[in-house]
């Protein structure tokens, strides 16, 4: 065993932490949220240029990564400094066309390595809750053309992409696992209405609306009615990158925390002096370890047969979810009102923890889904 | 022992629940059921409402227009109010500065702002933190220096919870200097229409300017303002700190949020099935709701025990501590129910605004910010740290 990370990683890491903390204030994060952006253009191809996309995907998919240690180590780096950008949907959607894309649909993961295009992942519906097996919207063969019809929430910078991974039903009862494939759907397409909002933790999203939007057969990714296998796949990949995020935000809002407690004075000393507050620093510093351990765990074993992949990733995400909330609630109890205000980044970082854990499967979804596998 | 309500006891929770349906205007309650941010017109309609029946002010004197409602009464009424989704009453004039005032205020300063509280001229706001003074609140620095029959008021507050809609402000200020910390505050009412008062919204977690930072500029106070003796308001300031924790354990906010949480929890469906059936869930739920259920009977025993008129002791800190930790978790799990439905930001339909449809369910909106802004909960009042500290030293001895 080796817990040290690659000399190639540990140079993305400082260089990517480098141009964090260099272009990235807290401040400039908050103007551009409060003027409506989305996010930085620029950032994104200043990422982009780092080759942090470019970790995301294996060789043989045009990048030089693709490992759980490359995702862990950027998202990681991404989460201490709050990034909106969107890196997640090129694991999730540009994961997909990569790994299950033909020939001719893999030139569109080039685009999204260049960071010139951007894909979403368009797979929840509003009865699905965290279920990706629950796919209510419709693909129907009409003469040559494939038809979808439904409706789409929750989907991650939707209107910002130029293209959509869609999974729809060809086939089965609606939460049947076979019958599901993936398409991928151009915005443009006729009868493709994408309605924009923001999330608690800033990051943007979209509900869309698929309304007899008709297609190629060649839009199909993967095989017909074998989607599921895919997706869980890509969300595997998609929880270890949030994982790290998670891990990321949770030492900078302890940072933050440690750095208050010695410089906050009340009763003519540090609050960091008071034993209440101090052991309650210590369990934190535990479970953050913890958490590490935990996302180390599902990194090393995302290449594993799907069995084990899974179990760690649901290890992983009820585990996070768990040293999230207590990170998100005590770093703000032990700034005391400070923690609450917006101008401050720690209830930014407390607010990404939170919603987290509302992505592909909260602490309990994760918990039950882990004893289900490991019964199995 | 008899766990049982009196007849009369029951014909007042009738009286007050039919008062509630006939009374409270629908757009209003809607509002408060689905979490929307109330305008500072919907709390003044809401006050004016209760002053009509004679209902504002449960712990005050009937000869000032009070209830005198006893610690069941008052519990009667909190349940029934926070049921029907009623907005709570603002308690910054009724239950923090007007006890103080009729414990230590002259009839003058008592006849000139109690009515005036009642019949809503005046929106009072809480002066008490500062940057500097937080949990250790004696060591407020804000300056008021006698001139004549004025006071010249120099310094900072924050956290001045809804300060932007107040015209007045009760202040913990240093008159003395020189003397020990908490021997020099004094307890002060200023005008905020008077020259040299600046507020600054701050903006919370959830998105919302619910408080602010009030700053003082050489403001011109007169003396007749001065509560009680100068140099004595430390003795004012803790005797408000236990009244404002007498409704600290929120068990009427807590039985309405657990309906709220039932209710969400048996429509959402998670792999098929209503939430509500889900074990894990459940059991969540049901936990919350026994620990609720001895809330209600521990508040009511530390209530009831206190005087007739008077605050709780040191025991109100147990009220404080275990009544926001399970309204702390109500929220939780209310933001877990709705799933991915908690994760869009919606401040338009919030504030009321707009008639957009919100996305989600009902609910959903609200959900994440409430989780959030409810924090606060454990932080302010004296956080609960502060509050373990009293437990150990009064009733503990150690
Ligand atoms: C099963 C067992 C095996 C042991 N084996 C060994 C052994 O092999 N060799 C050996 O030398 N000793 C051993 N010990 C003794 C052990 O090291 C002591 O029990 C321990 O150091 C605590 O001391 P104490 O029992 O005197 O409790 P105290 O020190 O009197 O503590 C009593 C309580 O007060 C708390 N406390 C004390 N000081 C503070 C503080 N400053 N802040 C906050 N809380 C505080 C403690 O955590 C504890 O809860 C063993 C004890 C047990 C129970
Ligand atoms: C939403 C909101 C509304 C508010 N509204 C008002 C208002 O209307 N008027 C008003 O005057 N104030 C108001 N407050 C202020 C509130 O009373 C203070 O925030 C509170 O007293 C804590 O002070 P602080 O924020 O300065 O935290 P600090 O006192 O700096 O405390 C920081 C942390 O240290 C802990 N701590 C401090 N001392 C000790 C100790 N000795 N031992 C152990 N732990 C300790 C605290 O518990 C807390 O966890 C409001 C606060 C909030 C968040």
């Amino acid at each position: 065993m080796d817990f040290n990370l690659t000399e190639e990683r540990m140079m993305l890491r400082d260089t990517l932490r480098r141009f964090l903390a260099d272009k990235y204030a807290h401040e400039n994060r908050r103007a551009l949220i409060a003027a409506g952006e989305p996010f930085d253009t620029g950032i994104y191809a200043g990422l982009a240029g780092l080759g942090v996309l470019g970790a995301m995907f294996r060789e043989d998919q045009g990048g030089f990564g693709g490992e759980g240690f490359d995702l862990m180590v950027v998202f990681e780096e991404l989460g201490r400094a709050g990034v909106i950008e969107p890196v997640l949907p090129a694991v999730l959607a540009g994961g997909l066309i990569a790994a299950i894309g033909n020939g001719r649909q893999r030139g569109l993961a080039d685009e999204i390595i260049a960071g010139t295009h951007l894909a979403a992942l368009a797979q929840g519906e509003a009865g699905s809750r965290y279920d990706l097996n629950h796919v209510e919207t419709t693909a129907a063969a009409k003469g040559d053309a494939i038809v979808l019809n439904g409706i789409k929430t929750h989907v991650l910078y939707g209107a910002e992409a130029q293209t959509l991974v869609v999974s729809a039903r060809e086939a089965g009862a609606v939460a049947d696992a076979a019958g599901i494939s993936l398409f991928l759907v151009p915005v443009n397409t006729p009868g493709v209405t994408v309605s924009g909002h923001r999330n608690m933790d800033a990051i943007p999203s979209a509900t869309v609306a698929l309304d007899g939007v008709r297609l190629a057969e060649t839009a199909r990714l993967g095989a017909a009615g074998g989607g599921l296998e895919a997706l869980e796949a890509a969300v595997a990949r998609g929880l270890a990158a949030l994982c790290a995020e998670a891990l990321g935000a949770m030492e900078a809002a302890k940072d933050l925390t440690i750095s208050y407690l010695k410089e906050r004075k009340q009763f003519g000393l540090p609050i960091g002096k008071f034993q209440a507050l101090q052991h309650r620093m210590a369990d934190m510093l535990i479970e953050v370890e913890q958490a590490r351990s935990a996302v180390i765990n599902l990194a090393g074993n995302l290449d594993q047969p799907r069995e084990l992949r899974e179990i760690h990733a649901s290890a992983a995400k009820n585990l996070i979810g768990r040293a999230g909330a207590l990170v998100a609630e005590e770093c703000i109890q032990m700034h005391g009102g400070i923690g609450m205000t917006d101008e401050y980044a720690l209830s930014h970082f407390a607010r990404r923890l939170t919603m987290i854990d509302h992505l592909f499967g909260d602490t309990d979804y994760h918990l039950e889904r882990f004893i289900a596998l490991k019964a199995g | 022992m008899d766990l049982n309500y009196t007849r009369e006891e029951q014909a007042f929770r009738t009286e007050v629940r039919q008062w509630l349906k006939e009374t409270l205007p629908h757009e209003l309650r809607e509002k408060v059921r689905l979490g929307k941010r109330l305008a500072k017109a919907d709390m003044e309609l809401w006050h004016s409402l209760l002053n009509a029946r004679g209902w504002l002010a449960p712990n005050w004197p009937r000869a000032y227009g009070g209830c005198e409602w006893n610690a069941v009464q008052r519990h009667i009424f909190e349940e029934e109010a926070c049921l029907a989704h009623a907005p709570r009453s603002l308690p910054f004039g009724l239950s923090m500065l007007a006890p103080v005032l009729l414990a230590f205020g002259t009839e003058d300063q008592r006849q000139r702002f109690l009515p005036r509280i009642l019949n809503g001229r005046d929106w009072w706001c809480q002066g008490y933190s500062e940057p500097g003074a937080g949990s250790d609140l004696a060591a407020v620095k804000t300056r008021a220096v006698r001139d004549g029959g004025h006071y010249v008021v120099n310094g900072q507050k924050t956290w001045t919870t809804l300060g932007q809609h107040a015209n007045w402000i009760f202040c913990l200020v240093r008159t003395d200097p020189g003397a020990k910390k908490q021997e020099g505050i004094s307890f002060l009412l200023i005008d905020m229409d008077t020259p040299g008062v600046t507020v600054r919204p701050i903006v919370l977690i959830d998105g919302e300017p619910e408080v602010n930072e009030v700053f003082f500029d050489n403001v011109r106070v007169p003396a007749e303002n001065l509560v009680g003796e100068e140099n004595k308001g430390w003795t004012y300031a803790k005797y408000l700190l236990t009244h404002e924790r007498t409704n600290i354990a929120g068990v009427g906010f807590s039985t309405a949020l657990l309906t709220t949480l039932k209710h969400v929890a048996g429509r959402v469906k998670s792999g098929g099935r209503p939430l509500a059936e889900n074990p894990h869930f459940a059991a969540r739920m049901a936990q919350a709701e026994i620990d609720l259920m001895a809330m209600a009977t521990t508040n009511l025993r530390v209530v009831s025990a206190a005087a007739k008129g008077q605050a709780p002791g040191a025991e109100s800190s147990m009220l404080k501590v275990k009544g926001t930790v399970i309204r702390q978790e109500l929220t939780s799990l209310l933001r877990r129910a709705m799933g991915p439905d908690a994760l869009p930001f919606q401040p338009d339909f919030l504030d009321g605004g707009s008639n957009a449809a919100a996305l989600g369910p009902d609910h959903a909106a609200a959900a994440a910010p409430s989780y959030f802004n409810m924090r606060k909960l454990s932080i302010f009042g004296g956080s609960n740290e502060v509050q373990r500290t009293i437990i150990t030293k009064a009733i503990l001895g150690l």
